[in-house]
């Protein structure tokens, strides 16, 4: 019974990885945009949620709750200030400041918090388990998995069945036909970003609730991040859960097999899904 | 006073001038023809209207408003809506949200509506759940003219939208004219089908090599004037 132990472990894990990618898999699914500063945006939303946390003496899911609309507004700015600046047909320039960002936010973040790990206390949570008879899980990772099939199956809604969704959509196929619409593609792409800046925050949530986090840990969350992502096929949100669990799943068996091998075997299963489908396993009909 | 009207306008691409100064005017209600071969500034001029290119504001007016430096989305405001070249349909959208999406931005409580526009155009009703690049050219045709009538507009632009259809299908599509004519729209109709052109609208323009070489009552223009005018060449 522990293979099954660790197999739905490791989809649990997947969960995570899943909230880690969704809003990555949202931004390059509407503007091409890859966000190289994603996984550090992720650790300073953790961040947030810990100030919050300690300022208000709030409970972190409520500081989340509070952290979410604040993030929305980062992301929209960071959209309509930063990055619509530097979309275009070529893809070096938002690559180079992503990454200028990434690397300024990991020291403006040492500046600020410190190199300690912090972590988001929520008490009895963070060790309480459910018995499903056959195995055992915790509470808190089958949270996060639920969590990241909610916040999906939401972007999901949002993207096929509202007029934001449709205008994404639009915005996505032909910026200057949508533009003849009446939609300006500029304010539809920082709506776009500061939604996946809330994916984001609820991301933050469950990685500091789940392990330590400190400035330096959002470029292997962004790895992970992007291995769900194409795992999955680029742009295809269901395709991101299913690559998350993929990794979580690899993860978990590398590690039973040997602790070191962990990371190692989330990379190994990411390099042999490229091998067999080249566009990830659920790739849009249209790129 | 015109509806519309450009002043003198200008366009180029990079070092490309593809404008040279054109003056045109459309008054409220009134169909214009603009006519000229492959390359004449047809497009550039549709392009600049809309705001895809932007121009100098004094260049375009809206009745006494400079709108030339609006961008494209803040001229679909104003009531300017456009049917463009190669129809353009969104991949990703069904035929019923490539209609919804042009009527996103409405002005004001005009006639069209969802079902206004299946009464035009009944096949796109029994097409509305289909991917919009899924249908036929002709029906593609009718859902990008859908599209821009459901924002209501003033002054609806159609970039050669006969372009590529076989005859029959082009006479159903300028079937739909006189509906949009009768919300009381001006219609601005760029053809190379010079017959068609002149069938449908009440003043023409020509073009050649981005200057407007010919402006006339469409009833009254000779064969001759047009040639002329087409190809540069002594009638």
């Amino acid at each position: 019974m522990i293979w099954l132990d660790v197999l739905v472990q490791g989809i649990l894990l997947g969960g995570l990885y899943a909230l880690f990618a969704a809003g990555l898999s949202l931004v390059f699914g509407i503007m091409r945009l890859v966000n190289l500063a994603h996984g550090d945006l992720i650790v300073f939303a953790a961040f947030a949620i810990l100030l919050i946390t300690a300022t208000l003496g709030l409970n972190p899911f409520l500081a989340a709750l509070l952290a979410a609309p604040l993030m929305f507004a980062v992301g929209w700015a960071l959209q309509r200030f930063v990055l619509n600046r530097v979309l275009g047909k070529d893809i070096l320039p938002p690559l180079l400041v992503t990454f200028g960002l990434s690397v300024a936010l990991q020291n403006g973040m040492l500046e600020v918090f410190s190199a300690d790990s912090q972590r988001l206390s929520v008490g009895a949570l963070e060790s309480a388990s459910i018995n499903l008879g056959i195995v055992t899980v915790g509470t808190l990772p089958l949270l996060t998995f639920a969590s990241a099939v909610a916040a999906i199956f939401l972007l999901n809604r949002i993207f096929y069945t509202t007029a934001l969704g449709r205008a994404f959509r639009a915005v996505s196929d032909d910026p200057t036909t949508a533009s003849l619409m009446g939609l300006n593609p500029k304010s539809v792409f920082a709506i776009a970003t500061g939604l996946a800046m809330v994916i984001v925050t609820l991301a933050a949530l469950y990685l500091g609730m789940r392990a330590n986090f400190d400035p330096s840990i959002g470029p292997a969350r962004l790895l992970y991040a992007f291995q769900a992502v194409i795992i999955g096929g680029l742009g295809s949100l269901w395709g991101t859960l299913a690559g998350g669990a993929i990794i979580g799943v690899a993860q978990t068996f590398g590690a039973q097999i040997n602790p070191e091998w962990q990371i190692l075997a989330g990379h190994i299963a990411f390099l042999v899904v490229l091998l067999i489908r080249p566009r990830g396993l659920f790739p849009r009909a249209v790129d | 006073m015109a509806f519309l009207s450009t002043h003198g306008l200008t366009a180029q691409y990079g070092q490309f001038k593809a404008l040279f100064g054109v003056d045109l005017h459309v008054n409220p209600g009134e169909c214009v023809a603009i006519i000229g071969a492959n390359g004449a500034g047809k497009t550039t001029l549709m392009r600049s209207i809309t705001g895809v290119l932007r121009n100098a504001p004094e260049m375009i007016r809206l009745g006494d408003t400079p709108i030339g430096a609006l961008p494209a989305d803040q001229i679909l405001k104003r009531g300017i809506a456009m049917v463009p070249e190669g129809r353009k349909l969104f991949p990703s959208l069904s035929v019923e949200e490539n209609l919804l999406i042009g009527g996103q931005v409405r002005k004001g409580s005009g006639r069209w509506s969802l079902d206004e526009i299946y009464g035009l155009f009944p096949i796109l009703k029994e097409r509305r759940h289909s991917p919009g690049t899924a249908l036929s050219g002709g029906q593609q045709q009718m859902v990008a003219i859908g599209r821009a009538l459901m924002s209501n507009p003033e002054l609806l632009l159609c970039d050669e939208i006969s372009l590529g259809l076989a005859p029959v299908v082009i006479r159903d599509i300028y079937a739909a004219l006189p509906a949009i004519r009768a919300t009381g729209a001006a219609v601005i109709v760029v053809e190379q089908d010079i017959t068609r052109a002149l069938s449908v609208a009440d003043r023409v323009y020509c073009m050649m090599e981005g200057r407007v070489t010919l402006t006339a009552p469409a009833k009254e223009v000779t064969r001759e004037a047009i040639h002329a005018a087409y190809f540069g060449a002594a009638a």
